[in-house]
């Protein structure tokens, strides 16, 4: 066989099924696999084996369809997710497996972890935990820290129960069946084949100024349909996410200020698409001197980002109580130190991607998204065109972590939409979402505290600089959160704390998972060890002994009289804490080279908006056939909203979960219920569940007049209440239905108490903080720097947990985060653009994980409940950090603690 | 435009024959190299070639076919001599990288990270080479690679098969990789160690290559002959063992750190290798 194949079409099996489609020279198997065979199934990560995602089997074996030449399956057997959940005993069995642990969360990488499981369950029945690392260790996961995904894969015992779901049940996800079977849509997963396709031409350069050519005329002889530039923005060319810092264009106009940032964008057929250079587009750069860092940022001869933000400061934070300076003066001990931290990219494994349409001459715009609702309103923004003329749908989210909380794809969507007249569709490669997305702020952070004799808490001084990048982004909620926050979940009675984002051609950092307060935890938490060992007091005592506690008032002065959990979180690692010291101590006795250390760390996090308005809205309706619909706008992105609300709204009307149909978000048809984030989705839209399902409640208990605590039960076209009294029967076809189709319906929202902050920070912030504290167990490999963590236990005070099964997912995967960003994650622009040389942690990287829950109940949490979403990872850095102090002696002082960085730092200790 | 996959040899070269054909197998490193609108439109596939994916072992020693994978040599039984290059077979990238990615591939790409370049150095591996104009001709890996991304490769040229003459039956091999995590990483430094020991468990031929400290990792050879007659427990390698040695600092580490850290690695890998 010599000849080309290309105008043939090239036969093999797919799922059992024949398959022959026309393939040209070089395709992607992955890409003949979702656009000519509809096997959405399969996903793309990174286009470049980095991440495993679009793993198939070929013959049996792994490999990732993203590096397959196409043509080379000629004649051989395919088979996807799909097809082995739907074909092999195997898959299913693993599938029932995946929900019993909880082991997909946003589930973009279910089908990567699931096939190369399938692989190796297939040779390899019952594996060891080892056989499972090396097996799926080609797939990389941003949410689960792998644990669940280990336990899945050998069959453990199921940890999910059947039961009917009330509060405190761990039931499987309620959306996790679509997951482990693949059929659930992200925002790439759902235009339809052959649409039109939008690339964005972005800067090259980190600052520049540019002059667009004849863009027509290129678009023209390139065979586009249209292009876009700032020209075609016909509302503000300005977006942003706080009110007053709208400051970030859809398209930069005349200059670009960092690495990546869009100036026009081609919309054609995705084969005319292929075919562009970007390089080609008519577009003379001239670059610019950059402002690569705070330091130049700052400097007085420095050029200014924006207009009225002098020093290229974008704003401050600042809270003061008692007397920092005098308290320090007298202070028995001070430990002070300098402490830096780099970008660190989201990495969620499902790039920013969306597909937009116009219908009935509005424009809707489905994609993957945090705040459908703070999309509407960024596009009514843009587009200057009313929000009644816009729907947006999301798509199922495959990984946020904050970075999806900004708009993305789609402006881009939306415009391209309106101009074409026709069905769009824009996904980010993985360059392009890592260089343009938002990031984590770097800090750089000088930190004093003092301590009296008794090791109480004697003075401190907290001075926080962080690059917010090119555009405000999500910065002013980091320079405000860092202040309430650096405390630390203590009692500390004279403290000041300031912060500020400062602006550089950097790209924009914005949110993610804690908004700062995990560099500041770093820089407390690490100085509180070295306190205590100038005080001779053991590290983990020391905390207790400063911990809030109830009644004791905050750095802000809020005095919460319940509900503060940090001691309980603090001894229930005592016992861990004192074996796992011994266990090291006997351990380093017999090694020289590698040594083992202990750390501890705590950390807090008010749940939801700083002082700000926050409110959700819950609609739920009962049709006339007994349908009970809950529609549930918090997004899912793969922390369980969509479980956590239903188990409240169930356990609030007396229902079971399994007899609650969900409607998701639908700027159309569901109420706001906010952003998912600031850890406020189980706590604000758990609330507004819990009302909205009391509210119907009453209702039904109303109708039939029984007894409070009556029992209900939903069956076809009625419900039955039964208490002391007997039964009665409510016929839902006897009543009318509205124009939703409702016979009953409530509509509660929720907003959490909170008082404004005065001028030094003194307020009531939150209505509720959760706290944690964890404990790690680290080797450190002291000739070549490498560390391996061996252990974490992590005790978390959620008030209730509303799913224990959820609540462990959330610490595994902050813990993994947290690890990844104490020991290998540094974003550098125009460095570290793929994930390859931008490392996250793998399968082999992340340690058992145990996890203690403390339920401190919150007066105003649904049921007790607190937020969690944030917390997991705060502590991790700084508790690696100090076991790898307690094992070497050595304190960083500058993450991440990559090999060569420990290395450096163990030899200047010893020099 | 055209995707060959012929399964003869001479068809292969008449096809290179043409200028500007890609040469491809396992993808692994062809598709990450793409750049946007960059699209080569004649392949030629060389994973279907007659003997290509075959690993024989006869008297004269080793073949591996231009299309063998990593997972084809874990999976082959091979001498002890090869167990540097099996342990590096596990740490390429990851097991789908290993199901597909080739052997030949890995060196053709001639990264300063390639994982299978130290063991096959510390192999005495060579290249052979074919094209229709000149016939075969068989080159050491050393001259076979040329610099970063840089081979001795000519346009109408393909790779056919790595050669590693027989090693002596009982020399040993070690392999060492330090990378910031454990799958799915580009190697910081790497080390691949093959030993013979006398009768006296005294070295009596020793081979160290490192990887991913020169712009082509490189067999440390005034070291290899002063670890004769030493006792492998007792090795400790010294800063001019390692002095030919010239890393560059990257995100992945500085310098001063590989030159370091491979000094271990290397005592590790020995250490390995007789284990």
């Amino acid at each position: 066989m010599n000849k080309a194949l290309s105008d043939t079409p090239t036969p093999f099996r797919l799922n059992g099924r024949e398959a022959a489609p026309m393939l040209f020279p070089g395709q992607r198997l992955s890409e003949v696999l979702r656009e000519g065979l509809g096997q959405r199934d399969v996903k793309i990560g990174c286009d470049a084996g980095d991440c495993g995602a679009c793993t198939v089997l070929i013959e049996g074996e792994p490999v990732c369809a993203c590096l397959t030449p196409a043509h080379q399956v000629a004649g051989r057997e395919v088979e996807t997710v799909q097809g082995l959940h739907a074909n092999d005993p195997v898959a299913a069995k693993l599938a029932q497996s995946f929900l019993d642990h909880g082991a997909a969360q946003c589930g973009i990488c279910t089908p990567g972890m699931m096939v190369s499981a399938v692989a190796l369950l297939r040779d390899v029945p019952e594996p060891t935990e080892a056989q499972v690392q090396d097996a799926l260790g080609g797939v990389l996961c941003r949410c689960t820290g792998y644990r669940k995904i280990i336990d899945a894969v050998m069959g453990a015992p199921s940890v999910a129960i059947a039961t009917a779901g009330k509060v405190g049940d761990a039931v499987q996800h309620l959306d996790g069946i679509e997951k482990v079977s693949a059929t659930v849509k992200y925002g790439d997963d759902i235009a339809p084949v052959g649409c039109l396709e939008i690339l964005v031409i972005r800067s090259p350069h980190a600052r520049a100024v540019f002059e667009i050519g004849d863009l027509e005329g290129f678009a023209q002889a390139a065979g586009l349909d249209a292009v876009l530039t700032a020209e075609d923005v016909k509302g503000q060319n300005n977006f942003g996410v706080i009110p007053g810092f709208e400051d970030q264009p859809v398209f930069a106009e005349r200059e670009t200020r960092f690495r990546g940032e869009a100036v026009a964008a081609l919309i054609g057929a995705r084969d005319v698409l292929r075919a562009i250079d970007p390089e080609m587009v008519p577009i003379t750069w001239t670059e610019l001197p950059a402002l690569q860092d705070m330091d130049a940022a700052e400097d007085q001869k420095a050029d200014q980002l924006h207009h009225g933000r002098e020093n290229n400061v974008m704003c401050t934070g600042f809270v003061t109580c008692g007397d920092p300076n005098a308290a320090l003066g007298r202070a028995h001990v001070i430990v002070e130190g300098r402490f830096e931290s780099g970008f660190v990219e989201h990495a969620y494994i499902e790039p920013e991607a969306g597909f937009a349409e116009v219908v009935n001459g509005r424009v809707e715009v489905h994609a993957c998204t945090q705040a459908p609702v703070m999309d509407l309103e960024g596009l009514e923004r843009v587009l200057g065109l009313d929000r009644s003329d816009i729907r947006v749908v999301p798509t199922a989210t495959g990984g946020g972590f904050g970075s999806k909380l900004d708009m993305s794809v789609q402006p881009y969507l939306a415009l391209a939409a309106l101009k074409t007249g026709k069905r769009v569709r824009l996904c980010y490669t993985r360059t392009e979402s890592m260089q343009c997305s938002t990031k984590r702020h770097p800090s750089d952070i000088t930190l004093r505290i003092g301590a009296d004799k008794t090791g109480n808490l004697c003075g401190f001084d907290f001075c926080g600089r962080f690059d917010t990048g090119a555009y405000a982004s999500w910065g002013p909620t980091v320079a405000n959160r860092v202040p309430v926050h650096a405390s630390g979940p203590y009692r500390v009675a004279d403290y000041i704390a300031q912060a500020k984002g400062v602006h550089t051609n950097n790209p924009p950092s914005g949110a993610f998972r804690g908004f700062g307060v995990p560099q500041a935890a770093i820089a407390q938490e690490c100085l509180f060890d070295d306190l205590a060992e100038k005080l001779g007091m053991d590290a983990l005592e020391f905390r207790v002994l400063n911990a809030l506690d109830n009644g004791v008032p905050t750095v802000c002065g809020q005095v919460f009289d319940q509900g503060v959990g940090i001691k309980a979180c603090l001894e229930a690692l005592r016992f861990a804490w004192t074996e796992e010291r011994a266990g090291v101590e006997a351990f380093n006795a017999q090694n020289d080279a590698v040594k083992r250390g202990v750390g501890i760390a705590s950390g807090w996090y008010g749940c939801g908006n700083t002082s700000l308005p926050n409110p959700s809205a819950i609609k739920c309706g009962i049709r006339a056939d007994g349908t009970v619909v809950l529609h549930q706008g918090a997004m899912d992105i793969g922390q369980g909203a969509n479980t956590v609300i239903t188990q409240i709204f169930a356990t609030a009307l007396g229902a079971e979960v399994g007899q609650i149909t969900l409607v998701g978000a639908d700027t159309d048809v569901t109420p706001d219920a906010g952003k998912t984030s600031a850890s406020r989705q189980t706590f604000v839209s758990g609330n507004a569940a819990r009302l909205s399902g009391e509210a119907l409640r009453a209702m039904i208990l109303e109708r039939l007049n029984v007894a409070e605590d009556a029992a209900l039960e939903f069956s076809a076209g009625e419900i039955q209440a039964t208490d002391a009294g007997g039964a009665r029967v409510l016929d839902l076809s006897a009543l009318e239905a509205d124009s939703d189709g409702y016979v009953l319906r409530a509509e509660e929202s929720y907003d959490p108490p909170t008082k404004p902050l005065d001028k030094n920070g003194q307020g009531h912030p939150y209505a509720q903080f959760g706290y944690a504290a964890h404990l790690a167990v680290v080797e450190v490999d002291t000739a070549l720097g490498t560390v391996t963590p061996v252990k974490f236990i992590a005790a978390h005070d959620v008030g209730q947990a509303i799913n224990p099964m959820l609540v462990e997912g959330q610490v595994h995967g902050g813990i993994a985060q947290g690890l990844g960003m104490a020991l290998m994650e540094e974003y550098i622009p125009g460095r570290t653009e793929n994930l390859h040389d931008y490392l996250i942690p793998t399968f082999g990287d992340i340690p058992p994980i145990e996890t203690i829950i403390i339920e401190e109940a919150d007066a105003h949490g649904p049921y007790g409940a607190k937020g969690l979403g944030e917390h997991v990872l705060i502590p991790t850095a700084p508790a690696i950090l100090n076991a790898i102090k307690h094992a070497t002696g050595v304190r960083l002082f500058k993450g991440p603690a990559i090999p060569s960085v420990v290395h450096a730092t163990l030899k200047k200790s010893v020099t | 435009m055209a995707y060959s996959q012929p399964s003869l040899l001479p068809d292969a070269l008449g096809i290179l024959k043409q200028a500007g054909v890609r040469i491809i197998a396992g993808g692994t490193d062809f598709y990450p190299a793409l750049k946007a609108g960059q699209h080569p439109e004649n392949l030629l596939d060389v994973t279907r070639i007659d003997g290509f994916s075959d690993i024989t072992q006869s008297e004269g020693g080793t073949r591996i076919g231009a299309a063998v994978t990593w997972s084809d040599v874990v999976r082959t039984d091979l001498p002890r001599a090869f167990d540097a290059l099996k342990q590096a077979a596990r740490e390429v990238g990851s097991l789908q990288i290993q199901n597909a990615g080739t052997v030949v591939g890995n060196i053709c790409n001639a990264s300063p990270a390639a994982d299978g370049v130290p063991p096959l150095l510390a192999l005495n591996a060579e290249v052979e080479l074919a094209s229709a104009a000149k016939g075969k001709r068989v080159l050491p890996l050393e001259a076979f690679i040329r610099g970063v991304r840089q081979t001795a490769l000519m346009d109408d040229e393909l790779v056919t098969a790595i050669i590693v003459p027989k090693p002596h039956a009982g020399m040993t091999s070690g392999f060492e990789k330090l990378g910031s995590r454990r799958y799915l990483v580009i190697s910081i430094a790497m080390t691949a160690a093959n030993v013979l020991l006398d009768a006296k468990g005294r070295i009596a031929e020793a081979r160290i290559a490192v990887g991913s400290c020169s712009a082509v990792a490189q067999r440390l050879t005034a070291l290899e002959a002063g670890l004769i007659g030493q006792d492998p427990a007792d090795v400790g390698i010294s800063p001019i063992d390692v002095a030919a040695l010239t890393p560059i600092d990257d995100v992945r580490g500085t310098s001063s750190y590989r030159l370091d850290a491979v000094r271990h690695q290397i005592q590790r890998a020995i250490h390995k290798a007789v284990s």
